[in-house]
């Protein structure tokens, strides 16, 4: 049986990762899926922790998690597309009409 | 049981007719408002007169409470109001005067566009008056007090188009609320040593005071605060300033607020008090001498003036010094006869006055008119009757009233007596001085008045050519005036003429001493076992005595005829040069002693300056201000640091909210591993 700390240890890497590459890259595709990965990072720690306390509460929350993040592709791809229609770029930092 | 003589509806009516003409007064024809101006003030001297005759029936002093108006603790003031001899006499002298005063400004301002306006103000001064006069409790006595001052203010301010106009008028409030304060502040005294403010509680409490102990000089501190609001209304030194100025006014104004009525309020408030006044022996030394020095300072004013309106108006000044010459020495009663009778002819010689005014076209200066006799041949008999009244020519009401607190004064001090009688001469003098300049002579205008015509013609100006009668409206008046300035007097003659001095003895129960006679030459233990009247002691003074000095106040009555008669009519060219070889003098005389300059250099302009520098530029623009702009400066300025961190990068805002929970999670972890 792999022991907790593992999970948990690579829940950290695949959540700093997404964090990382969210900082860093400029290409608003990439951003986005940084944002799958701590999603992705965070569910492997629910999962572990429902296995490992035997409750299903943390599966569950996970569901929910796939839900809104397939939501949020969704809604997230459209804007991006629109944003390159008009903008012909995916750099965010040309993305700033409402910068100061 | 006494009758309910319903005597709320006195001021009422004046209230009620002040309102009408106001709120509908401007839509309305003069005819309306001159019905309805003089209806409701008639109808309060009908009032009046139908209380005056059933007075003898009543049980005196005689109260009647309206309403309860404010109830703290064992504080209480009503709206009550208290009626004796004493209110009875202010109430017939305001109502019947006013009145006629009323019909007179029918004719006076029937040209004039703010007609309504004057008939509304006018109103509400009798109503304000008769308050006062009515009041049983010194609060709801100041609120008639002040509301008198605002209506004077009003009308002094009528024509406020007028830069000086409009001057006069704040110069007569903000002189008035002086002498407020003081009277305000002696009323907060009897609040706090009686518990109460209404007349027959607080002089009831005063009673049992001897004067030697007055309360340790609290009635002495009151009875001087007293004076100061009634020096402030009535015109006294040191706030005498604002009456002369107050002749920017209409003339009914002055004849009813400047001579008869108004200014006479502080005589009515001493002599209201005067049993706190009698156990406070110097609080009565400087009603004397204020009112002695007033009387010969205004006096010797009068004699340079050249402007009809205020040569009376120092006049009045002087008479007012008079009264309270005659309040200071304790003679109470001579001081409300005179009141009266000055009410009678000093409001007729303003009516008269304002008569001459209106048929020479709005001048004012006498050496712009004389040889007006034949021309205003009504206006002429009635005035004279005025100044051989003022003068104090034997049979007329003038001298009974001031032969009456002549001899008073005597009793008290000779010092009085000779000033006294010196500014009787001078009034005497400076009377026919008026009327010699105005009546006698060649008349002086026609050139003159074409030269700077607007400049005094600006408001009395009546629009017509050559000089004319008055219209009977406004000679009625004057007529009934002259009738009681001629007989008024005879209600008061004395003792020593023949009389038996009936007004005196009317008054007697109102002003009936209350001081234990003579406690202070016997011992204190007799106080209160011989309540006489100082008033019922008098007859037993030896006339003959008596007679010597009425004699001599005729005599200085007729020199001050004589001299005018000298100076202004058979050599007219004398009185210029007299006045070059006393430059000096005359020129002091001639500037009113210089009094408003003083006052402007020693109170006003350090105020204004002080104002400006301290206050204003100080304590306003630095203090203040400054609060304010530093505190918006500082929020802007530390904003303008703070505002960098919205830098509207997303992923700096990424890295800040992940730093942020990278501390939240260290610090929980150091938390867990400490544990």
């Amino acid at each position: 049986m792999v022991p907790l700390s593992y999970y948990l240890v690579l829940s950290g890497i695949l959540f700093a990762c997404g964090v990382c590459g969210f900082l860093i890259k400029r290409n608003i595709i990439t951003i986005f899926m940084s944002i799958e990965l701590m999603l992705n990072g965070v569910n492997l720690s629910f999962v572990a922790f429902a296995a490992h306390w035997h409750q299903l509460a943390g599966q569950v929350f996970v569901f929910f998690v796939m839900v809104v993040a397939a939501a949020e592709a969704a809604v997230g791809l459209a804007i991006i597309i629109s944003v390159y229609r008009t903008r012909e770029t995916l750099n965010v930092d040309q993305v700033n009409l409402l910068k100061l | 049981m006494t009758p309910n003589l319903n005597l709320w509806l006195i001021p009422i009516l004046p209230l009620a007719g002040a309102a009408v003409n106001g709120f509908f007064g401007k839509k309305s024809s003069r005819q309306a408002v001159t019905i309805v101006g003089l209806f409701f003030s008639g109808a309060a001297f009908a009032w009046a007169l139908g209380v005056a005759f059933r007075f003898s029936s009543l049980e005196v002093p005689y109260q009647e409470y309206v309403a309860h108006w404010i109830r703290s603790g064992n504080f209480a003031v009503d709206f009550a109001f208290y009626l004796d001899q004493l209110s009875l006499v202010m109430l017939l002298v305001v109502t019947g005067v006013g009145f006629l005063i009323h019909i007179y400004s029918v004719g006076y301002m029937w040209e004039d566009s703010g007609y309504y306006r004057f008939f509304s103000y006018l109103n509400l001064f009798m109503f304000f008056m008769l308050t006062l006069v009515l009041a049983n409790n010194y609060l709801l006595m100041f609120i008639g007090w002040e509301g008198v001052g605002l209506t004077s203010y009003l009308l002094i301010g009528f024509w406020f188009t007028k830069d000086s106009a409009a001057s006069a008028g704040k110069k007569a409030f903000i002189v008035n609320r002086i002498g407020d304060f003081g009277f305000l502040i002696g009323l907060l005294l009897m609040v706090q040593h009686f518990g109460s403010l209404t007349f027959t509680q607080v002089f009831d409490q005063v009673k049992p005071m001897s004067p030697e102990n007055a309360g340790a000089g609290l009635l002495t501190a009151i009875g001087i605060l007293l004076m100061v609001g009634a020096c402030g209304k009535s015109a006294q030194i040191p706030l005498y300033i604002w009456l002369p100025d107050a002749m920017e006014g209409p003339t009914p104004v002055s004849a009813l607020i400047h001579a008869a009525t108004m200014v006479t309020a502080g005589v009515y408030m001493v002599s209201r008090s005067h049993v706190i006044f009698e156990r406070a022996p110097s609080a009565l030394t400087v009603v004397a001498v204020i009112g002695t020095l007033t009387a010969f300072f205004a006096a010797t004013i009068g004699i340079t003036q050249t402007d009809i309106k205020k040569v009376l108006a120092y006049s009045t000044v002087s008479q007012l010094g008079y009264m309270f010459m005659a309040c200071g020495v304790g003679a109470f009663s001579a001081g409300i006869f005179h009141l009266m009778t000055h009410a009678f002819f000093k409001g007729l010689l303003f009516l008269a006055a304002g008569s001459v005014i209106h048929a020479v076209g709005g001048e004012q200066d006498m050496r712009r008119m004389g040889g007006l006799r034949a021309k205003l041949p009504w206006t002429f008999w009635t005035m004279t009757a005025g100044t051989l009244a003022i003068a104090g020519i034997p049979g007329l009401a003038g001298f009974f009233s001031k032969d009456a607190i002549l001899w008073r004064a005597y009793q008290a001090s000779w010092a009085y007596w000779l000033v006294g009688v010196v500014t009787a001469f001078i009034t005497s003098f400076y009377m026919f001085r008026l009327w010699f300049m105005t009546f006698f002579g060649q008349y002086r205008g026609e050139a003159a008045a074409h030269a700077d015509h607007g400049s005094h013609s600006a408001h009395d100006a009546h629009g017509h050519g050559g000089i004319h009668e008055s219209p009977r409206v406004m000679v009625i008046p004057l007529a009934i005036l002259a009738i009681l300035s001629v007989i008024g007097g005879y209600v008061g003659v004395p003792g020593s003429l023949g009389g038996s001095n009936r007004f005196d003895r009317f008054l007697g129960p109102v002003f009936r001493s209350t001081v234990p006679a003579e406690s202070s030459q016997t011992q204190m233990g007799e106080k209160g076992a011989t309540e006489q009247t100082t008033e019922g002691t008098e007859p037993k003074e030896e006339p003959s005595k008596e007679l010597m000095f009425t004699a001599i106040s005729v005599a200085a009555a007729f020199l001050g005829l004589g001299l005018a008669w000298l100076l202004y009519y058979r050599s007219p060219d004398l009185p210029a040069r007299i006045a070059q070889r006393i430059a000096g003098l005359y020129d002091v005389v001639c500037h009113k002693y210089y009094v408003d300059e003083i006052y402007a250099a020693l109170i006003v302009k350090p105020l204004v300056n002080g104002s400006t520098s301290i206050l204003w530029q100080g304590v306003d623009r630095k203090v203040i201000d400054d609060t304010v702009n530093n505190a918006a400066d500082g929020a802007r300025h530390v904003s303008d640091e703070v505002r960098h961190m919205q830098s509207g990068n997303l992923r700096s805002y990424a890295g800040w909210i992940a730093a942020g929970a990278a501390i939240v999670i260290a610090y929980m972890v150091w938390l867990g591993v400490a544990r």
